[in-house]
């Protein structure tokens, strides 16, 4: 849409405004837009974001990549990645670098499957 | 794993070892995490100035070039100075970030190679890149252990610095917290208006990218500057401008991270012929009103950058004195070459000399020069600027939020809000790179991991007692446990380090000598010419010559108009195959000058006096006036008596003026060569001194273009002085030949 310079017409109620509380108001807005993006990123989880999660466990980033696609395909992900790895370390008592090397090959996801039930 | 390698100390006579520095590397780790800021030092004292806004100062360092008429005092601003490295090699990147430290350079920020953003993933080893460098866990890691060696030599913390932007944002969030990188950008925005990355999935994964920084003390540098370089118009961008950094810093202090670890990249939006100062300063007064709990992090204009490096530091100095006459915790630089090409070395240290000259020189300014915050104009445009940020959010919100924003294209826009034009920058909800990634977390969803925003639902098995840890349950994570941390060497045999190091390996045995602007060997030169024809035979004119110097890849950067028809100024680059063996090298020894208060000293103690002229029919004079001449720093500087006479003198009357003064030095010059009048006149002066008893009483110096010391002591004179001399050269010989004489 092109619109042009109304400032002058559409700034009447922030006029009488003091400076504190246009500033006030400003940040008002501000944390009003990002609430539900954080709300959302609350809620949300992501493939680079569960890599990052395997990361913090020690792992390696290719088998981090490798684990991470096969929770995707299964439909896994919501669960977190980093829980399949620590039920598969439960399982197997072993470190998470280890049960996530068995997991990236194709070891162990019968152990998800029979907690989360196969891909949807 | 291996204990951590010990690292020697770097000698400032020797070059860095980048064999040792890779060696090992699987074991190093960071000594420490987080941002550093200078310290402040009020009312320092250097040589006889005192300073209001400078900090602790360098061990070792090179000075502004006119420092040795000051004591060589190399005084360093208040404020951390960023240089921007883009070589696309980490192994030059470390050489020129240790330039640049010594230039005063403590923040090192290193470009992302193109199209790293678009990878879903991290890249290890230590592959080219193209306009940046490949951000890599080695990468970092051999760029963190030159730098806690640089940062030794230099005496003062370093922070080093990329990119947690793309779609691998908190995979690399991670990675920095883990190889201890400093400072970051992060802005989701930044994905979603420049780089088309889904908009749900940017915001998802910037909540956990930043809260991770956040633990690991990251300062956050936003990308709101982008606007600015994109903006059709950047003087109409302000208010967005304040919109975007607004979004950035509520969300990241929404997702925890400290408003002190939050940085704004803000650049005064315009430049000349524009009455840029103007323009800008109320700009940089609203959002220093607005965000005053947040830090500064002053960037420069690259909008209206071109070719030449001249235009770009006039820019560039009027930028800093925003800064200075307003705030800046951070004061990034742009290297003057950036409208050219990718930054050169030299160019990286040319932009921050710029930026100490100018932050030293307008050192207390906001003291006596102030912003007249109640000139109405001022003040209303001040006003406006907040009001039509906070217009342009009411806005947004009516219409459904940020993503309907964006969706409707609110962003980067060329009208200045509420006008618009109707061409900002439209990504659709449904729409981008990684578009349906995001996924709902689930009612147990776990990640056993510390620093994890979001939910995270703990299973009652896996809790460990008092330690409440989320990684408790697999017996610590990495960023609670550095020795967890894994590393991969090099997945590409043949684009890595190793591979580039053994073409040039010859070389550095050897210690030969090749030309660079980016990478070891890259054999780069530039070269400037004036020629007197029309612009675009000019340039055709400048490749043939420059292939004619034997240079290849010959390329224009940079050409001006001096006059339509008269001429042209064109630089060119080009690459020169040629390197040289030191060994071969003749180099003279290199006189060592004399302090200033030692020859004064000595003249004032011996009453030192000269007689000097241009001898012979000669009428120049300017060489003379040169090393005499107080004014330019000539030897009446030490208060020698010099009695000058003139030019097209004889010989024999410069002789009975010594003495009839009973000067103890006799200079003359001689610049006409021809039928060599300049040795028969230096073998008269000789002989005329014997015959008159007074030889051992005076020292007979020559000057001139053709004169050099050899030949001149043969043809019967003490010395002989040539192209390039200076007064204190002249100077420190005869105070140390006279000492030596025991006078």
């Amino acid at each position: 849409m092109v619109r042009p310079d109304t400032f002058t017409e559409v700034r009447a109620h922030l006029a009488d405004l003091t400076e504190a509380q246009l500033e006030a108001r400003f940040w008002e807005l501000a944390n009003e837009c990002v609430t539900p993006l954080v709300e959302l990123a609350r809620t949300h989880t992501s493939p680079s974001i569960e890599r990052s999660v395997l990361m913090r466990m020690g792992i390696d980033s290719r088998t981090c990549m490798a684990v991470v696609s096969e929770c995707e395909k299964r439909g896994l992900l919501g669960h977190g990645a980093g829980h399949t790895v620590w039920l598969c370390m439960q399982a197997w008592d072993c470190t998470p670098a280890a049960a996530a090397a068995r997991l990236a090959g194709d070891e162990g996801w019968d152990i998800a499957e029979a907690k989360w039930g196969g891909a949807e | 794993m291996s204990p951590r390698p010990i690292d020697t100390p770097l000698k400032p006579d020797a070059k860095l070892d980048i064999q040792a520095l890779l060696d090992g590397l699987a074991d190093y780790r960071p000594r420490r995490h987080g941002w550093t800021w200078r310290v402040p030092v009020p009312n320092q004292r250097l040589y006889e100035f005192e300073y209001e806004e400078t900090s602790e100062g360098l061990a070792n360092s090179v000075p502004l070039p006119a420092a040795h008429y000051f004591d060589n005092i190399d005084p360093q601003p208040d404020c951390v100075v960023t240089t921007e490295i883009a070589s696309g090699r980490p192994e030059d990147d470390i050489r020129r970030m240790r330039m640049a430290a010594w230039h005063g350079a403590d923040h090192m920020m290193v470009i992302r190679t193109a199209g790293q953003s678009h990878m879903d993933g991290l890249l290890e080893g230590t592959p080219e890149g193209v306009g940046g460098i490949a951000v890599t866990r080695k990468q970092c890691r051999l760029t963190r252990r030159a730098l806690d060696l640089i940062e030794d030599e230099v005496g003062r913390p370093i922070n080093f610095h990329s990119y947690v932007s793309g779609v691998a944002g908190p995979e690399i969030a991670v990675m920095f917290a883990e190889e201890g990188v400093n400072g970051a950008h992060q802005d989701p925005q930044y994905n979603v208006l420049y780089r088309n990355i889904n908009m749900y999935r940017s915001f998802v994964d910037a909540a956990v990218a930043k809260h991770v920084m956040a633990s690991a003390g990251i300062l956050q540098i936003d990308g709101a500057h982008n606007a600015n370089a994109t903006a059709v118009k950047a003087w109409k961008v302000m208010p967005e401008l304040l919109v975007q950094h607004a979004i950035n810093c509520a969300f990241s202090v929404a997702v925890g991270m400290p408003k002190e670890q939050i940085a704004l990249s803000t650049v005064p939006p315009d430049a000349a012929p524009a009455p840029c100062m103007r323009m800008d300063l109320p700009y940089a007064v609203a959002l220093r009103d607005l965000f005053g709990e947040y830090k500064m992090r002053a960037q420069q204009n690259t909008r209206y950058m071109e070719s030449d490096s001249r235009d770009a530091t006039v820019s560039h100095v009027m930028n800093l004195m925003i800064s200075r006459l307003t705030s800046a915790d951070v004061q990034s630089t742009i290297t003057p070459d950036e409208g050219r090409n990718v930054p050169w070395h030299y160019n990286n240290i040319a932009a921050l000399d710029t930026a100490k000259q100018s932050l030293v020189g307008m050192d207390g300014l906001r003291e006596i020069v102030k912003i007249d915050r109640t000139d109405p104009v001022f003040a209303a445009r001040v006003r406006e600027l907040k009001e039509r940020a906070v217009l342009f959010l009411e806005a947004m919100m009516r219409d459904g939020g940020y993503f309907t924003g964006v969706e409707e294209a609110y962003f980067v826009d060329s009208g200045e809000y509420p006008e618009t034009n109707d061409d900002g920058i439209a990504r659709l909800s449904d729409g981008g790179v990684a578009v349906g990634t995001i996924v709902p977390r689930a009612d147990d969803y776990f990640a056993p991991v510390c620093h994890h925003f979001g939910v995270n639902h703990i299973p009652s098995e896996a809790a460990r007692g008092a330690d409440t840890r989320p990684c408790a349950s697999i017996g610590g994570c990495t960023l609670c446990d550095d020795s967890k941390v894994p590393f991969i060497d090099e997945l590409d045999p043949e684009d890595n380090v190793d591979v580039r190091l053994a073409t040039t390996a010859e070389m550095r045995r050897r210690g030969l000598i090749k030309p660079e602007v980016e990478w070891a060997g890259d054999g780069y030169v530039a070269v400037t010419m004036f020629l007197p024809a029309a612009e675009r035979v000019a340039e055709a004119a400048a490749l043939e010559l420059g292939r004619s110097m034997n240079l290849t890849d010959v390329e224009v950067i940079h050409r001006q108009v001096m006059h339509p028809a008269e001429g042209t100024l064109v630089e060119i680059k080009g690459r020169l195959d040629v390197a040289i063996d030191p060994a071969t090298l003749v180099i003279p020894d290199k006189p060592e000058p004399l302090s200033d208060e030692e020859i004064r000293e000595f003249v004032a103690a011996h009453n030192l006096r000269c007689v000097a002229a241009t001898v012979g029919q000669d009428e120049h004079s300017v060489g003379m006036q040169e090393i005499i001449d107080i004014k330019h720093g000539g030897l009446e500087k030490w208060g020698f008596h010099c009695q000058y006479l003139g030019t097209s003198v004889p010989v024999e009357k410069v002789l009975d003026a010594a003495i009839e003064h009973a000067a103890q030095i006799v200079l003359i010059s001689t610049i006409i060569t021809h039928g060599d009048m300049h040795r028969e006149a230096m073998e008269k002066l000789a002989d005329l001194a014997a015959e008159k008893g007074v030889r051992d009483k005076v020292l007979l110096i020559a000057g001139g273009t053709q004169v050099n010391d050899e030949l001149a002591r043969s043809w019967g004179m003490d010395a002989g002085f040539g192209r390039r001399t200076h007064g204190i050269d002249v100077a420190t010989f005869v105070v140390k030949t006279l000492r030596a004489r025991a006078l």
